[in-house]
């Protein structure tokens, strides 16, 4: 069956971001002048305004920051999975990021909990970065 | 050496709003923003007693076209016309731009006109493709909804102290015929209203609607001798973050609305206790704790109960959207909310009115925090 949720766009700043997620790597723009590591993906670092950037690769671990649960449908493709969480994970690189919480109903997502990056594919060319519960979770 | 300075001496009072008006609130498909944009320029210019050929400056919030706009009422010969941006954080920045130019002589008098058709077009504000899309997230709701949850973990605030903030402006907004949403609700009514973006509630939204606001600003000595007294522009600040801009500010806005309140009292010239009344952006409730807290109204994480205990409704400390705000009026993106200021510090708003009301504060808590504080 045909993939039917939205797919990213993909841009000069983004590209590598996804290039990473088809190799299963969570990569994130890397400044070569200060160090500085960044997200979302931009044409500059935010903190030293240089254009000489890389990818770098991210543990892939972090902790849950906030989340939201959509039970309202805006995208036809999410019908099937309504309610459905979006969580913000505050990775241990110290940069944060919106991703879908899989492997836990949303009833037992809380602040703090420990994530790790897992990989969907989703078509041939896109494969999309969520994450899972490491460790003990609460009881629903 | 010269310098061009204008400090908070030079601005205090000495610009002010002598017109306001509003177009009807709902669903209109027979006009549009245009349209509606016409409506409460005449409003508005009727209630400064002023003509089209008096205004020499123009400021247009959502209206599509600046020039259309013109071109559609007839206005030439303007030595200011400015398009700013449609969100709803440009209708404080609107008024200081035309603060601005009236101080350096750029305009005499300025008509600021905003259109809205959102409503009768099915503006759905979610659905577009963007940064998160292939996770599902979208909308300004959802984003809300994040900072929300981070303000329930950390403080330990409830779905129901949200409640508390629609209950208590949907109280003002039955004194309000023009609001669109009249009815009280109580908290358990609240509470049975359906998740949109948990945990936020349908009646934790603004209400979409088609409508237009207009206000017709001056100078402080061209208002001498108009039909209304002029509600001055006392002071103003604004303060941008966009650190986290495609997520959500980790700190709610704190840190810039600390900077805006650090320095709009002293604009002004006044202290906080001196402000009668609050007109806060209430796109979602909670964004009324943000701004309560960053502003200083209360501690950080108070918000919730200082709302719950009655300091905004009409009778307590700060009597906050006497129109029903953006809640339970219309959402006209912070427009309506200043033009509620103006008709407050006029002693104009019948049995909503704040008693003997001087001074009025409007805060907006988003990437371009900001406050005006206007007076009698």
């Amino acid at each position: 069956m045909s993939y039917i949720k939205p797919l990213p766009a993909i841009d000069n700043w983004n590209r590598g971001f996804w290039a990473a997620a088809q190799d299963e790597r969570l990569a994130a723009p890397h400044c070569l002048d200060c160090g500085h590591i960044f997200f979302p993906p931009g044409a500059c670092c935010p903190r030293c305004l240089c254009q000489r950037l890389n990818w770098k690769t991210l543990s892939g671990r972090g902790a849950v920051e906030s989340w939201t649960v959509f039970h309202q449908l805006y995208y036809k493709g999410f019908a099937s999975e309504l309610p459905y969480n979006v969580a913000v994970i505050k990775l241990e690189e110290g940069i944060s990021l919106m991703s879908n919480i899989v492997g836990i109903s949303n009833d037992r997502i809380e602040s703090g909990m420990a994530v790790e990056v897992v990989f969907e594919k989703a078509t041939d060319d896109i494969t999309i970065p969520k994450f899972r519960p490491i460790g003990p979770v609460r009881p629903a | 050496m010269r310098t061009a300075v204008m400090d908070d001496q030079t601005i205090r009072d000495a610009t002010c709003i002598v017109g306001v008006g509003n177009s009807r609130y709902g669903n209109f498909p027979e006009t549009d923003d245009y349209g509606l944009g016409v409506e409460a320029l005449r409003a508005a210019l009727d209630d400064a007693g002023l003509a089209l050929s008096d205004i020499d400056g123009l400021i247009v919030g959502r209206i599509r076209s600046y020039e259309t706009f013109s071109e559609m009422i007839g206005l030439n010969r303007q030595k200011l016309n400015l398009q700013l941006n449609s969100a709803g954080r440009f209708s404080a920045v609107s008024v200081m731009q035309a603060t601005q130019a009236l101080m350096t002589g750029q305009a005499k008098c300025i008509a600021l006109v905003y259109g809205n058709n959102g409503k009768s077009v099915r503006d759905t504000y979610g659905g577009a493709p963007g940064l998160y899309s292939p996770w599902g997230f979208t909308s300004p709701g959802a984003r809300h909804a994040l900072m929300a949850r981070r303000h329930m973990e950390l403080y330990g605030t409830t779905s129901e102290h949200f409640g508390h903030v629609g209950m208590t402006f949907r109280r003002h907004a039955a004194m309000n015929p023009n609001a669109v949403r009249r009815e009280p609700f109580t908290i358990e009514e609240h509470q049975a209203t359906r998740f949109v973006a948990e945990p936020l509630k349908l009646l934790d939204y603004c209400q979409i609607n088609d409508g237009a606001v207009a206000l017709i600003m001056t100078t402080a000595d061209r208002a001498k001798d108009m039909k209304k007294r002029p509600a001055f522009i006392s002071g103003f600040a604004r303060s941008d973050d966009y650190s986290r801009a495609s997520i959500y500010p980790e700190d709610l806005w704190r840190a810039p609305l600390q900077d805006v309140a650090s320095r709009v009292y002293g604009a002004a010239g006044i202290d906080r206790s001196a402000v009668d009344g609050l007109m806060i952006y209430d796109n979602f409730s909670p964004t009324v704790l943000f701004a309560l807290e960053g502003m200083g109204f209360c501690k950080p994480g108070e918000g919730g109960p200082f709302v719950a205990e009655g300091n905004l409704a009409l009778g307590g400390r700060w009597p906050t959207n006497t129109s029903g705000g953006h809640l339970s009026e219309s959402y006209m993106q912070g427009w309506a909310l200043i033009a509620e200021a103006v008709r407050q510090v006029r002693g104009e708003c019948g049995e909503r009115q704040i008693p003997d009301c001087e001074v009025v504060q409007y805060i907006c808590a988003t990437s371009i925090s900001s406050s005006i504080i206007v007076r009698r």
